[in-house]
C-alpha cells in the first residue's frame, strides 16, 4: 500500500455523452472533496462506500461542470483502494479541465494501465484477468470488446485445457512406459504420437493466427500513408475522415500527448502514424525521399501507398515500391479527370490489393474496407473464436508450438522417445503457465489415474 | 533403573537403509555416532523386494555412491542378477537394477557398521526423545539413557507399525519384528506433525512348489554393469527370474472376497501409495484389464524363498492361497510367508528444511519412510543427506543442500520438503525436469567433486575420478578434431545404418550426432581410437547426440537459478501480501520458501501468485 493517489480520464476520449474521471488511492476522497461541491452540502468524506452525490466541479472559484460523484471505499472498489469517480458531461475539453483540477489538488497522473496494476496487486483480479482487462481498455471496436470479454470468461483456459488434456495423456503414457518398464504398459505407438503432435501444431497455429488477426481488431494496425507530394494523400485522408475517426492517446485513460490518429474501418482500427503533416505537405513541393519511406515501412504493419493516375511512375516510385518487401500494402490510386498515364499493370504485379478512389465521385470507401480486411487477415477472424489475451499469452503459445514442432523433429531424426517426452513436457509447461498448473505433478497424477502400475 | 549409557554427537534411530547411510556419513565425517536398531538381526533388511535400483532408483543408487554412500557397493557385493532397464527408450531413462541376496546384503552392511570407526551399533528400542540444554536425551525401553547433540529419526515402518492380513490385525513391524510402539507419543509431544501411511508386500513361496517349465525366464545382462564407481571386480549373474500372469480366475477369486480386504472394509486408515498397489487394488481400479504381470524373484542363494513381485495383498491368508494358485506355475504354490499390509506413523516432510532438519526443532532430523517416502533407495538418499548435515552442524559447518537441477537426490528432497506428499513418495524419472542431464551414467561426474569436498570420497577414488574425466575430455577433443574423408568404406557404414552418405570430409563428432550411428559403428574407420571404459563411451555418445537437448536444459537451469537468486525472507507473513490468493498465502506461510523459485514449485501457488511475489519483492526493494 502507501501508493500515491492517481487520477485519469477513464472513458474513451472524443465521443460519448459522459466523461468519467477516476481517482484512486488513499487520498482519493479527500482530493475529490477539494474540487466537488455537493448541492446537499454533504462532503464526500462523510459518505460511506457505494454512495453517490450530485453537485458541481469547482476550480479556482469557477464552476466547470455539473457532476455525479461516486464514492467507493477500500477495499471494495475496482482497484481495492479508495476510489472516487466523477461523472461529468463528456467532451474533450471539460473532462480535461476537471482532470487538471484534480491533479492540481494533489493527485498524480496515472501511468498507462496503472489502475489495473493496482487492482491486480490488491488481489482484485488474477494475472490472466488483468491482462484481458488491459486488452479491454485498448479494445475500441465492438468485436474487440467481445473477444476480450470471452478471454475473461475463460474461453482461452477451456481451449488450452482441452489441448493440454491431449498432450498430458500422451506425456503420461510416455512416462508410465519409461518409469514402469515391467508393468505391461502398452507400447507407445509412433503413428498415434505423431497424430497427436500434428493436431496440436494445427491448434496452436490457429490460436496464434487468430490472435494476430485479433490484435488488428483490438489494438489496431499501425498504418502509414506513403506517396509523393500532390498524388492525392489528402483525398485519401478526406475519405478516411468519413469514417468514425478519433484522435486518441496511446493508452486511453491517461493524459499523455496525442501520438496518433485512429480510424475505425468496419471492425478494424487503423492507427495512422505521422498524419499531422499530410494535408499541409500535399500542396508543398517536398520530396518524401526513399529514406523517409523506409523508416515508415519499418514502423508499420500496413501501408497505404497513394498514386496519381495521371502521372507515370518514376524512379522514386519504383524505389519505394521495392522497399515494401513483406509488409502488407494496398495501392491506392487516385483517379483524376486527366488521362491515365500510370502503369497499372506494373502496380498490379507488385500489389495484391489495389483500390481506386475518386474525390469527385466520393467513391472507393467500400473497396478500401474490403482491401484492408483482406490485407490484415481479419477477413476470417472470428470474435467468437478463442483469442489469446496479450503478448505474454501469445509468447507462451508460440513457445509451446515450437516445442511440439521440436518433438516432431526429434521423431523425424530418430531420437529416442525420452527426448520427445522432454519437448512434450516443455510444451505443456508453457501451456500450463497460461492456466497456472505444474507440469510434473499433473503428469504423475495422470500416470496413476490412467495406467495400472505398481510392483 | 535409568542409567547413562553413552554420549554422542549424532544418534540415529533405526538401522534400515536410511539409518545406515546416515550413520556412515556422520561417523566418517569425524563425529561420534550411535545407531540404534530394535533388533540386531534386522539391520539393513529388505522386507519387500529382494532388489536394489530400478527406474529412477538406479539413478539414486549411483548418486549415493558418488557422494560416498554404501548402498551401491554392498548391492554389487550381494549381486544375484543385474539388468539395465529401458535400453532403447533413451539414455535419460536407462536405469540399473540388481536382484540381491537379501541376507548377504544384511550381513555385509551390519559387518561394515560394526567395523566403522567413530560408530557404535546398538540394539535398543528408543521410546523417548527429550530436549536437553545442548541437544537431546534418548531413552531406551530398558532404561538406558543416551545423550546426543543431534538426532536422526529413521524409523521406517516400525514406528506405530500395525499389520493387516484380512480381518486379522496386530501391532508389529516388518518381517515379524516388534513395532516401535512408544516413541510416537514422545514425537507428538515434541510437536511433530505425524500422520499414517500404509504399504504392503506380497507372499514368499517355496521354490520347489513352483512349476517354472511354462514360464518365461528373465536373464541378467552380459556382462553385468556395477552400481558403484569403486567396484572393480567382475560381477556375475547367478540367478534367473520368471514372469507369469494373473487371469480371469484370479480376478474372480479376488472380487468374490473383496469385502474381506481391510482396505475396502475401512479397517486401514493409512494412505497407501498409488504405484505399489495391492493386487486387489489393481483389479478394482482397472476393471477392464484382463491380466496383470508378476515376477518371481529369488530371495537369495541360501534360501528357497521366492518373492512374487506385483502380488502384494492384504486379503486373508486363505484367500491369498486360493488366488495365488490360480496363476500359471503357482498351481501348487506353498506360501512360506503370507502377504500383508502394514500401517505406520510418519511425518509431514514440509515441516523440514532441505537439510532434513526440522524447522521448529533444531538438531532433530528425519530420513526415509519416516519422511513419507517409499523405497530403499529413496530412504538411503535421505539418510545420507541427513547424516552429512547433522555432522556438519556438530562441526559448525555450513548446510549441505543438493539442488534439484543437479541430482535426483536433490529433486527427491525438494519435492518432499516443498510439495509434501499425500502418499508414500516414490522417485520416478518423470519427476525430474532435467532428466537428460541427470543420467545414471554421469552421476559420478555430477557428484563426486561434491563428495570429495565434503570428505566422503577417498583420495584414491578422487584420483581415479580425475583420470577418468581427463580421458573423457581428451577423447571429446579427438572426436572434434578428427576428420574422416568421404571414402566408400565410411559411406557403406553410413548407408548400412540408414543414414545419408557424405560427400566431403566430416568429423567423428558430427557423425556421432546422428541418432542412427553409435561409437561402435565407426570402429573400422576410426583406427586411432584409444581403449576406453565402456561408461566413458556411453557418456560421450549421449552428450554428443543429445547436445541440443542438454543445452536447452542447461538454459532452463540458468533461468531457474536467476529466480532462485530472488531470495525470500523467512520472516514474511504472506497474509499481508494482498495480491496472493488465500490458498497461496496459507501454503507459503507453511513452507516458508527460501526463494521465488522454490515458491513456484509449491502446489497451490500459481504463476499469477509468483508474479505478485515478484512485484511485491521489487516494490519492497524500491520502498527501502
Amino acid at each position: 500500500m502507501n501508493e500515491t493517489t492517481i487520477a485519469a480520464i477513464s472513458t474513451a476520449q472524443g465521443a460519448g455523452g459522459i466523461g468519467i474521471i477516476r481517482i484512486s488511492g488513499e487520498n482519493a476522497i479527500v482530493i475529490a472533496d477539494k474540487v466537488f461541491v455537493s448541492f446537499s452540502g454533504n462532503r464526500l468524506s462523510d459518505l460511506e462506500g457505494y454512495r453517490a452525490a450530485y453537485g458541481n466541479i469547482v476550480s479556482e472559484g469557477e464552476t466547470l461542470d455539473e457532476c455525479v460523484a461516486l464514492v467507493f471505499r477500500a477495499p471494495k472498489s475496482f482497484t481495492g483502494e479508495n476510489v472516487v469517480e466523477l461523472c461529468c458531461h463528456g467532451g474533450n475539453l471539460i473532462t480535461k479541465l476537471v482532470l487538471r483540477a484534480v491533479l492540481a489538488n494533489g493527485a498524480e497522473a496515472a501511468q498507462p494501465g496503472e489502475f489495473t496494476r493496482r487492482a491486480f496487486i490488491n488481489g482484485k483480479m488474477n494475472l490472466s484477468e488483468a491482462e484481458s482487462i488491459m486488452n479491454l481498455i485498448s479494445a475500441q471496436s465492438k468485436s474487440a470488446l467481445k473477444a476480450a470479454n470471452e478471454v475473461r470468461q475463460g474461453a482461452v483456459s477451456k481451449k488450452i485445457y482441452a489441448l493440454c488434456e491431449k498432450l498430458e495423456f500422451t506425456a503420461a503414457h510416455l512416462s508410465a512406459w519409461a518409469d514402469f518398464p515391467e508393468e505391461d504398459i502398452p507400447e507407445v505407438n509412433d503413428e498415434n504420437l505423431r497424430l497427436t503432435l500434428n493436431e496440436s501444431v494445427k491448434e496452436l497455429e490457429a490460436l496464434i493466427k487468430n490472435y494476430d488477426a485479433g490484435k488488428a481488431v483490438t489494438q489496431g494496425v499501425p498504418t502509414a500513408i506513403l506517396g509523393k507530394p500532390n498524388v492525392g494523400k489528402s483525398t485519401l485522408m478526406n475519405l478516411l475522415s468519413g469514417f468514425d475517426k478519433s484522435i486518441v492517446t496511446d493508452i486511453p485513460g491517461t493524459t499523455r500527448d496525442v501520438v496518433e490518429e485512429t480510424v475505425v474501418l468496419g471492425d478494424i482500427i487503423l492507427r495512422l502514424s505521422d498524419t499531422a503533416g499530410i494535408r499541409e505537405t500535399d500542396n508543398v513541393v517536398e520530396k518524401i525521399g526513399v529514406d523517409r519511406a523506409k523508416e515508415k515501412i519499418e514502423q508499420s504493419e500496413l501501408l497505404l501507398v497513394v498514386f496519381d493516375s495521371s502521372v507515370p511512375l518514376d524512379e522514386e516510385d519504383r524505389q519505394i515500391i521495392n522497399e515494401i518487401k513483406d509488409t502488407q500494402a494496398i495501392a491506392v490510386i487516385n483517379k483524376s479527370d486527366l488521362d491515365t498515364k500510370i502503369d497499372t499493370e506494373f502496380i498490379g504485379t507488385r500489389f495484391e490489393h489495389i483500390v481506386y478512389i475518386s474525390a469527385k465521385q466520393g467513391t472507393g470507401k467500400e473497396e478500401l474496407i474490403s482491401a484492408v480486411t483482406k490485407a490484415t487477415g481479419t477477413e476470417e477472424f472470428s470474435a467468437s473464436a478463442v483469442l489469446l489475451a496479450g503478448e505474454r499469452q501469445r509468447f507462451a503459445a508460440e513457445e509451446a508450438l515450437n516445442s511440439v514442432k521440436s518433438a516432431i523433429d526429434a521423431m523425424d531424426m530418430g531420437f529416442s522417445l525420452d527426448a520427445v517426452t522432454i519437448d512434450l513436457e516443455n510444451a505443456l509447461s508453457k501451456l500450463y503457465e497460461l492456466i497456472g498448473k505444474n507440469v510434473s505433478e499433473e503428469i504423475v497424477d495422470k500416470v496413476f489415474h490412467s495406467f495400472c502400475v505398481g510392483k | 533403573m535409568n542409567y547413562i549409557a553413552g554420549n554422542y554427537d549424532v544418534a540415529v534411530i533405526g538401522a534400515g537403509h536410511a539409518g545406515i547411510e546416515a550413520a556412515f556419513a556422520a561417523s566418517r565425517l569425524g563425529v561420534k555416532t550411535a545407531i540404534f536398531t530394535i533388533n540386531m538381526d534386522a539391520v539393513g533388511n529388505c522386507p519387500c523386494n529382494p532388489s536394489i535400483g530400478g527406474t529412477a532408483k538406479g539413478h539414486l543408487v549411483r548418486e549415493i555412491d558418488a557422494l560416498g554412500g554404501e548402498m551401491g557397493k554392498t548391492a554389487d557385493k550381494a549381486l544375484l542378477q543385474m539388468r539395465m532397464l529401458n535400453l532403447g527408450k533413451g539414455p535419460a531413462v536407462h536405469s540399473l537394477r540388481a536382484q540381491i541376496d537379501r541376507r548377504k546384503y544384511q550381513d555385509i552392511m551390519k559387518h561394515k557398521l560394526e567395523l566403522q570407526h567413530n560408530l557404535e551399533l546398538r540394539q535398543a528400542e528408543i521410546v523417548k526423545i527429550e530436549k536437553t540444554e545442548d541437544g537431546f536425551m534418548l531413552e531406551s525401553r530398558t532404561h538406558a539413557q543416551y545423550f546426543t547433540k543431534k538426532v536422526i529419526i529413521a524409523t521406517g515402518t516400525y514406528l506405530g507399525g500395525k499389520i493387516f492380513i484380512g480381518d486379522v490385525s496386530y501391532e508389529g513391524g516388518p518381517d515379524g519384528m516388534f513395532a516401535a510402539t512408544e516413541l510416537t507419543k514422545s514425537l507428538v509431544s515434541l510437536g511433530l506433525p505425524l500422520r499414517r501411511f500404509k504399504t504392503g508386500t506380497p507372499a514368499r513361496v517355496l521354490k520347489s512348489s513352483i512349476d517354472f517349465s511354462e514360464l518365461e525366464a528373465q536373464h541378467g545382462d552380459e556382462p553385468p554393469q556395477h552400481f558403484s564407481f569403486e567396484t572393480e571386480e567382475e560381477l556375475e549373474n547367478k540367478v534367473v527370474c520368471h514372469i507369469s500372469w494373473t487371469n480371469e480366475n484370479t480376478k474372480k477369486v479376488i472380487l468374490d472376497n473383496i469385502h474381506l480386504s481391510p482396505l475396502y472394509s475401512g479397517m486401514i486408515e493409512g494412505v497407501g501409495p498409488r504405484y505399489c498397489p495391492s493386487l486387489e487394488d489393481k483389479i478394482v481400479r482397472f476393471k477392464d484389464k484382463e491380466r496383470h504381470q508378476l515376477f518371481i524373484e529369488p530371495c537369495g542363494l541360501d534360501t528357497e524363498e521366492m518373492y512374487l513381485q506385483g502380488m502384494s495383498s492384504s486379503l486373508p491368508e486363505g484367500v491369498q492361497s486360493a488366488f495365488y494358485k490360480t496363476i500359471k506355475g503357482l498351481e501348487n504354490a506353498v506360501i512360506m510367508r503370507p502377504a500383508y499390509a502394514i500401517e505406520y506413523d510418519c511425518v509431514d516432510p514440509t515441516s523440514m528444511e532441505a537439510t532434513l532438519e526440522f524447522k521448529d526443532i533444531r538438531g532433530l532430523y528425519g530420513a526415509g519412510q519416516f519422511n513419507g517416502s517409499s523405497g530403499y533407495e529413496e530412504a538411503a538418499a535421505q539418510g545420507l543427506v541427513a547424516g552429512i548435515n547433522a555432522a556438519r552442524a556438530v562441526k559448525g559447518e555450513s548446510k549441505f543442500i543438493l539442488d534439484r537441477s543437479g541430482s535426483y537426490i536433490g529433486t527427491l528432497i525438494d519435492d518432499l520438503v516443498t510439495k509434501g506428499s499425500n502418499e508414500p513418495y516414490r522417485m520416478m524419472t518423470s519427476r525430474s525436469e532435467y532428466r537428460l542431464l541427470l543420467r545414471q551414467d554421469n552421476a559420478d561426474e555430477r557428484l563426486t567433486p561434491t563428495g570429495y569436498e565434503i570428505g566422503l570420497i577417498s583420495e584414491e577414488r578422487w584420483q581415479k575420478y580425475l583420470a577418468k574425466t581427463e580421458a573423457k575430455e581428451k577423447e571429446l577433443k579427438r572426436l572434434k578434431s578428427t576428420t574422416l574423408s568421404p571414402t566408400d568404406e565410411l559411406n557403406n557404414i553410413l548407408v548400412s545404418r540408414e543414414t545419408s552418405p557424405v560427400s566431403s570430409g566430416v568429423t567423428l563428432y558430427d557423425l556421432l550426432k546422428r541418432p542412427q550411428l553409435s561409437y561402435k559403428d565407426l570402429a573400422e574407420v576410426d583406427k586411432e581410437r584409444p581403449q576406453l571404459e565402456p561408461i566413458i563411451i556411453e557418456q560421450l555418445q549421449t552428450e554428443i547426440k543429445y547436445e541440443g537437448y542438454i543445452s536447452k536444459q542447461k538454459d532452463r537451469i540458468e533461468q531457474v537459478r536467476r529466480m532462485s537468486e530472488k531470495a525470500l525472507p523467512t520472516d514474511i507473513d504472506y497474509r499481508e501480501i494482498a495480491g496472493l490468493r488465500l490458498e497461496a498465502q496459507e501454503k507459503l506461510n507453511k513452507i516458508k520458501p527460501l526463494s521465488v523459485s522454490q515458491a513456484s514449485r509449491i502446489s497451490g501457488v500459481s504463476p499469477a501468485d509468483i508474479s505478485v511475489l515478484i512485484i511485491w519483492l521489487s516494490s519492497r526493494k524500491g520502498g527501502k
